[in-house]
């Protein structure tokens, strides 16, 4: 094994975190503000995908398809929350799941029904096509690089507008106690439809910029959605830097396990025999590791309290 | 009276009609049409319809229901489909672990079902059964003419495939010919959507040549990503990843490909070029592989049924056996194991116009069965 590959294989790890932080920090925010288990965050990923597959089919251009998508999911997100998810908050994690799960068949009939059941495809932007050499002379994927650093950028972004901005204030207070900001006289409401579709942006974000490496579908969204519950439960549920951290994690951890599980165990099996355990050993690694950590701190990584 | 009489009439006819015609037919099509597979499962029920339709075969019902590529869901709808629309035959899955699911409880529920393209080794060999049959190949078939091909052509190779029956078939059988070297061999998750991990693992390897075999979205989201990474190594694979149903999304990164199948559009004989442009003229786009499969299906039923009652079940898997059709492929008939015994070609991609098609390089190998045949007794 050459350090070249295990270079670009933490790249790759890095770019799939990343790539799921922008998934979990919506779910972990909109769990940690409104007590809202969202199913349906997968649905807004998969909008934003639609929305940049279509919107840059039509017009010619990616980054206007990339704008598109956010507006769409952010929108979508914001008209669900009005219409629907207004009337969860009081209710049970039970009906929250039932409802949020209907969505998630309204949201993928209503797409095919749309846009129809064979995938779409999106080109990655010819700006951001090729590669680049990196230092020790492995090659990289130009787009895949420029993935980790938009969604560097998009964490520290996060961070700004929590830490040091009046949003930010409001949303920590109201992560800490609800209640008494309401009492206090902010419009909480509001607050919440601005934390949903803020979160629904993220989702849709990440839906778009994936879609331009794989095929838009219907369904896209749930088995990232499963990722993205790994990585909150993971990094303590509610807390944005859990969920950084673990979806660093869980990138990492499956990347690798995905290109060394098979070579440990040609260690003592046979190559055939390797190859297939170890592909199905990697793709339960993640959960193997929730499994672990939820053992030794139930809470998760970074939880509150 | 008058209108009496001609109800009389009318019914006479009917029944009259019905002796001298063979048994209505119920047919089952599970498939897959939605999602990354969407494509293959569509090229599959057009194909079938279409000799279907041109039988003008009153008799012959049709029910089609989608699996979304999940077993779990074709094994419910086989359910319905055994208990409630009470068909005769099954056919129509694509993917090997759906028909694992499905297929051995149907064939126990007294139902034939003739499989259009999925051909898992666990139901060729000692698992065989005398109301399965099998109008496409064995799993294994294409990826040993890979594997035969590249003899004289690389010495490493890089092999990679899904975690399921039909990609442990495919490297298994590209195996069981190819003589030089494999440098790694790889299982990655099917419906796996990125593949950054084994791309690199490609670019480290030393290989002169890489054999995939990832039908369907995965091969699409592969080569899109291969082409984008920067590794000039040669790509080959079976019929599946290069077929017509993902040419077009695959684009110009495919062109030059070589890939193994038993049918392309170019074909010269009749039964291709009557097939090709029936199809063509209904559906306006180039059949894929998957269609051939299941138009000959299509007609290995209606053949059968022609001359036996499905009900029968002994004298109908005789009269497919005989397998009296003229396909598209050339010469096919039946194995011991009722899996083809078909010639298998090496194609490749080429552009013909704007559209990309497979054209015939050479042909691998001459009446070729696989190699399960024999542990089949039943």
């Amino acid at each position: 094994m050459s350090s070249a590959l295990l270079i670009e294989q933490l790249l790759n790890g890095l770019q799939l975190g990343v790539m799921l932080f922008l998934m979990a920090a919506g779910l972990t925010l909109i769990f940690g503000v409104m007590g809202l288990i969202n199913l349906a965050h997968g649905s807004l990923y998969m909008v934003g995908a639609f929305a940049c597959a279509w919107v840059a089919a039509e017009t010619g251009s990616f980054w206007i398809g990339l704008v598109a998508s956010l507006a769409a999911a952010a929108a979508m997100g914001a008209i669900v929350e009005i219409a629907i998810i207004r009337r969860l908050y009081k209710r049970d994690h039970l009906d929250q799941v039932l409802a949020t799960f209907a969505l998630i068949l309204i949201f993928s009939e209503g797409t095919r029904w749309v846009f129809g059941s064979v995938p779409l495809y999106l080109n990655v932007p010819s700006q951001l096509a090729g590669f680049v050499t990196l230092p020790g002379g492995s090659r990289y994927q130009l787009y895949r690089l420029a993935i980790i650093g938009v969604g560097v950028a998009v964490a520290l972004g996060l961070y700004l507008l929590i830490s040091r901005t009046r949003l930010g204030m409001r949303i920590r207070a109201g992560e800490s106690d609800r209640e008494m900001i309401g009492a206090l006289g902010v419009d909480i409401r509001t607050l919440y439809t601005i934390v949903f579709a803020l979160g629904a942006a993220l989702a849709g974000f990440a839906g778009a910029m994936v879609g331009a490496l794989q095929s838009v579908q219907v369904g896209m969204g749930e088995p990232v959605l499963i990722l993205a519950f790994v990585v909150i439960v993971i990094g303590g549920i509610g807390s944005i830097k859990g969920a950084l951290v673990g979806a660093i994690l869980v990138g990492l951890i499956d990347t690798m396990g995905r290109f060394l599980m098979p070579q440990i165990f040609s260690l003592f099996l046979g190559t055939s025999q390797a190859a297939t355990a170890g592909a199905a050993v990697a793709s339960m690694l993640i959960y193997i590791v929730m499994a672990i950590i939820l053992a030794v701190r139930p809470q998760g990584l970074f939880a509150k309290g | 009276m008058k209108k009496i009489v001609a109800a009389g009439l009318f019914g006479l006819s009917l029944s009259a009609s019905g002796l001298a015609m063979a048994e209505p037919v119920k047919i089952g099509m599970i498939t897959t049409l939605s999602g990354g597979g969407a494509g293959l499962g569509i090229d599959t029920r057009d194909g079938f319809m279409l000799a279907i339709e041109q039988a003008g075969n009153d008799e012959i019902e049709v029910v089609i229901e989608d699996d979304g590529q999940k077993p779990e869901l074709a094994v419910q709808i086989a359910d319905k489909m055994i208990q409630s629309d009470q068909v005769d035959i099954l056919t129509g899955i694509v993917w090997s672990n759906l028909a694992m699911a499905v297929v051995p409880s149907a064939t126990a529920q007294g139902k034939f079902y003739v499989s259009t393209n999925a051909a898992p080794a666990a139901l060729a060999g000692a698992n065989c059964h005398p109301m399965y049959f099998n109008a496409a190949y064995q799993n294994d078939n294409l990826h040993e003419a890979a594997g035969e091909y590249a003899n004289g052509q690389y010495e490493k190779m890089f092999i990679m495939a899904p975690n399921y029956p039909a990609g442990q078939d495919s490297l298994t059988g590209f195996k069981r010919y190819f003589k030089g070297e494999v440098t790694n061999e790889v299982y990655t998750q099917v419906g796996q959507t990125d593949y950054a991990a084994e791309i690199a693992q490609i670019r480290d390897s030393g290989a002169e040549a890489v054999f995939m075999f990832l039908p369907g979205g995965m091969g699409i989201a592969f080569m899109k990503q291969y082409a984008q990474s920067g590794v000039d190594i040669p790509v080959t694979g079976p019929g599946f990843s290069f077929s017509q149903d993902v040419l077009p999304a695959i684009g110009d990164a495919a062109l030059g490909v070589k890939n193994s199948g038993q049918w392309a559009p170019d074909f010269d004989n009749e039964a291709s070029k009557a097939f090709l442009a029936a199809f063509q003229e209904k559906y306006d786009r180039l059949p894929s592989i998957y269609a051939v499969q299941a138009y000959d299906a299509a007609q290995l039923i209606l053949s059968a049924a022609a001359k036996a009652d499905v009900k029968d079940a002994d004298a109908f898997a005789a009269a497919m056996m005989e397998a009296d059709i003229q396909s598209p492929r050339g010469d096919f008939s039946f194995n011991t194991n009722r899996h083809p015994i078909q010639d298998i070609y090496m194609m490749e991609v080429v552009k013909d116009g704007d559209v990309l098609t497979n054209a015939t390089v050479e042909k691998v190998f001459d009446d070729h069965g696989d190699a399960y045949a024999e542990q089949c007794t039943q």
